[in-house]
């Protein structure tokens, strides 16, 4: 096992009566990266942070936090940490500020400052009690709580959930900033372009199990291009190339996808055509996410379509 | 008029939309707990009816148990003066209080399908649909007045197939039913009031409780008929029916006016103000903790104070009444020279007393581990609620978190009972002048129940930890075998063995029985036992409890 992992879970299972929950599920998070932790509702995400935190027991495989065991060194591990849960539900008695307190000291540490600076940049009202503020306050409040700790480690599953846009900006200011001095971030979420702007690495998983992991640039090489070009004379021969997929030929132009290692073939094949204009897209986060999460029946409706349009032209 | 009847059209037009099918959710929500409620407490008195029987079946052997009974400031204080001595009379006279518990059905049943529904945000949702403003008003209270009316009817019809007069019978059935409709009713209304369920509860058990009192200080030190006390009640005013005798039915017109009062008020509340808002307008609080709210403990103080505060109150006053009223009690027996007899046999005048306090306390033991099981329980409330989450989620063990709460659970019953030995022991060795004597004697009956309600925290603690999902159903179901057994074991000759079961049947009857250890200290041992193997399961478990 890597020593400078902050984070490492390997074959990790945990079941819940029938439902496998995580399925062998593989993790790796170094020292001070920004690490996305990409999936659908119920892939197993908040269950692989509980476990992390010592909240749940896993059933079989591995998982090393900040070299602790989760579960036995869970009260010494979490003065290193903080957590952002993904719902956050509050004592409607307490205001907003006494909460960022309470869990400030429980952990072990609070930055008045920080605290103070965050509360202005959230534009939070800490003098309100729980039960008045909306979805979007209450998250506040624990992103607050938890980015005014001075843990090495930050574990936040969807923090941005309920968070107008400007919010979210102002969220991701503040991960930047962590990330600058040093700190570990561990961010679960279902938002492409959050994840996109935010991590230096990237595990996507699915039905508890990891389906994906490496820098964007990694995945990224993994996955296709899409390219859109006007030729001076009508191509042939396109669809006989490897590695070329979902080609469109309509006269002059051409719209396809290509594979990272078909790239240089295609274009090659495309200049004696005498290219016009080419436009080359690299592949979005969410068309590698896609790519994972297309389910068996979204593919035959889709060759379905194809084959429909096809029966038209 | 006409303007009135048109005001009134253009306030409530459309406000009942949608109550038809609340009925039926709150019908399907409640499929297990309403019929379990219903069935229980309407089958008692036809139990009540046949034990009586077996014990007394001469009309001269009643009329002597009344006699000697009803003149103990004991029986006064717990079922209240009889009217009559046929055998449907002393029925009723001996559920004089058990009626709280279908006032008691009635409140929760209300809240939990108003305020607790608008807290948990679910009203919301509903409110959206196309909903009259007052339909789940109306629907908890038709739902709850619908149980009430079929709890009565069983009652009435079983007690009339035992052989009871019918008119009686039908008047008995009656009476439970609109008592369960006038603390419906008035839930209804405190359920607008306060902004969480919580506090609505609370309020409208305080009002119940208070209730309970006044009638047992309207019965207590007054030889033949009840003060004017009891006319303030509707404990008292089931009395007043004289059911079984002279059949007062113009009492009910009270209820009637109650349940009409109550109810308008709720209308009219609920038609003004917002979703989610009660009377108070919400002030801004701290911006920052104070130096105490840094750990579990000062959390669930945070969280707890406040009832524990009401109760403590409640019981110190409730404990001032009890104690203050039993000198009264035992003057009349003692002054009365046809009960010379019986005054010798129940130990003399301090005897008579000493019997008062232990059963006095003794019902207050039972109340406090309600409020013991309900403060344990917030655990479990904590972990569904996922507040639990941010507080493990810090560096915090779980022993230390569970032991939080449960601190309340144990020094709160010890400060309740306190309280009320303390306001007891003070208002009793006023009226006797004899306040060095009579205090620590007082006391000590309320402080001997301790080890029993621990017993019943240690369930709740164990189950916590063991078993989370059946924690607060059979948590709760613990208290209630124990005031099943406590208040009916006997006249329903259940057995030794199922009597046993109840810790308060091992607590020795202070103050006059000697302070037996070896019972407490078992108690003691079981409690411990009990909540270290519910934390020792907690250790073990997934939080929030899974599988």
């Amino acid at each position: 096992m890597n020593g400078k992992d902050a984070i490492s879970v390997s074959g990790l299972v945990k079941t819940f009566g029938k439902t496998r929950a995580l399925d062998g599920l593989d993790l790796s998070v170094r020292s001070g990266e920004v690490h996305g932790f990409l999936g659908p509702n119920g892939a197993g995400k908040s269950t692989t942070l509980r476990v992390l935190l010592g909240l749940i027991r896993k059933d079989s495989g591995e998982a090393r936090l900040l070299g602790g065991d989760p579960w036995h060194d869970a009260v010494a591990l979490h003065r290193r940490l903080a957590y952002v849960p993904g719902d956050v539900t509050l004592w409607p008695g307490l205001t907003g500020g006494e909460v960022i307190d309470l869990l400030g000291r429980m952990r072990g540490s609070l930055d008045k400052g920080r605290r103070a600076d965050l509360l202005e940049c959230f534009e939070l009202d800490p003098t309100k009690k729980t039960r008045t503020y909306s979805k979007g306050n209450r998250q506040k409040v624990a992103l607050v709580a938890a980015l005014a700790s001075d843990a090495e480690l930050l574990l936040l599953d969807e923090p941005t959930s309920g968070l107008d846009p400007l919010m979210e900006a102002t969220f991701r200011e503040c991960v930047e900033e962590e990330r600058r001095s040093g700190r570990t971030v561990l961010l679960s979420s279902h938002i492409l372009s959050e994840v996109e702007a935010l991590c230096d690495r990237v595990t996507i998983i699915r039905e508890g199990r990891a389906v994906e992991s490496g820098t964007l640039a990694d995945l990224r090489h993994l996955t296709r291009t899409s390219i859109v070009a006007e030729l001076a004379r009508e191509p042939v021969g396109l669809a006989e190339l490897s590695g070329v997929h979902d080609l469109h030929v309509d006269g002059k132009r051409v719209r396809c996808q290509v594979d990272a290692a078909g790239l240089d073939g295609l274009l090659s094949h495309l200049t004696p055509f005498g290219v016009r204009s080419l436009t080359s897209q690299p592949p979005t986060l969410e068309d590698l996410f896609l790519r994972h999460y297309e389910t068996e029946a979204q593919k035959a409706e889709e060759v379905g379509r194809a084959h429909r349009a096809g029966v038209a032209r | 008029m006409k303007a009135f009847a048109k005001a009134f059209a253009k306030a409530f037009a459309g406000a009942f939309s949608g109550t038809g099918a609340l009925v039926r959710l709150i019908l399907r929500r409640d499929r297990v707990v309403l019929p379990l409620w219903v069935l229980s407490l309407s089958l008692l008195p036809v139990a009540i009816a046949n034990t009586m029987y077996d014990l007394y079946p001469t009309a001269a052997e009643r009329q002597s148990y009344i006699d000697i009974v009803t003149s103990t400031p004991t029986f006064l204080a717990l079922y209240g003066h009889a009217f009559g001595h046929s055998l449907g009379a002393i029925t009723a006279w001996r559920l004089g209080g058990t009626v709280l518990f279908v006032g008691l059905a009635s409140l929760l049943s209300v809240i939990r399908h108003t305020r607790a529904e608008e807290e948990a945000g679910r009203r919301e949702l509903l409110g959206a649909t196309a909903l009259g403003r007052q339909a789940p008003l109306i629907a908890a209270l038709l739902v709850t007045c619908g149980a009430n009316l079929a709890l009565g009817a069983i009652a009435a019809a079983s007690l009339i197939a035992y052989g009871l007069p019918v008119a009686g019978s039908v008047a008995f059935g009656l009476s439970w039913a609109v008592f369960g409709w006038a603390f419906a009713a008035l839930a209804a209304a405190v359920a607008q009031m306060t902004e969480g369920a919580r506090a609505a509860r609370g309020i409208s058990i305080a009002l119940l409780g208070l209730s309970l009192a006044l009638r047992m200080a309207g019965d207590v030190g007054q030889e033949d008929e009840p003060s004017w006390l009891s006319w303030l009640t509707p404990f008292g005013w089931i009395q007043h029916i004289h059911l079984y005798g002279e059949q007062r039915w113009w009492v009910f017109g009270l209820f009637a006016g109650v349940v009409a009062v109550f109810v308008s008020c709720a209308l009219a509340l609920c038609a003004r103000r917002d979703l989610g808002s009660g009377l108070l307008p919400t002030r801004p609080g701290r911006a920052e903790a104070v130096g105490w709210l840094r750990g579990p403990l000062g959390l669930a103080w945070r969280l707890q104070r406040g009832s524990l505060i009401a109760w403590t109150l409640g019981f110190a006053a409730l404990g001032g009444i009890l104690g203050g009223i039993a000198e009264g009690g035992v003057e009349v027996i003692r002054d009365n020279p046809k009960l010379e007899v019986v005054v010798g046999r129940l130990g003399g005048s301090s005897g008579i007393a000493d019997t008062y306090f232990a059963a006095i306390m003794g019902l207050l033991g039972l109340v406090a581990a309600g409020y013991a099981i309900g403060a344990a329980l917030r655990l479990r409330g904590e972990e569904t609620s996922g507040r639990a989450e941010p507080v493990l989620a810090a560096s915090v063990s779980r022993q230390r978190w569970a032991a939080s709460h449960l601190t309340f659970a144990i020094l709160g019953a010890a400060i309740l009972l306190g309280a009320a030995g303390i306001a007891a022991g003070l208002a009793y060795g006023l009226s006797t002048d004899d306040v060095g004597g009579d205090f620590g004697r007082v006391l000590s009956a309320a402080l001997v129940q301790l080890p029993a309600v621990w017993v019943l925290v240690g369930v709740s603690a164990a189950l916590f930890g063991l078993l989370p999902r059946l924690a607060a159903s059979v948590g709760w179901a613990a208290l209630a075998a124990c005031v099943l057994i406590e208040e009916f074991g006997r006249p329903l000759q259940l057995s030794k063995g199922v009597l046993d079961l109840s810790p308060f049947a091992h607590v020795p009857k202070l103050p006059a029985d000697d302070v037996l250890a070896a019972p407490l200290v078992w108690l003691v041992l079981i409690s411990s036992v009990l909540v270290a193997a519910g934390l020792l399961g907690l250790r073990r478990r997934d939080v929030p409890a899974s599988g």
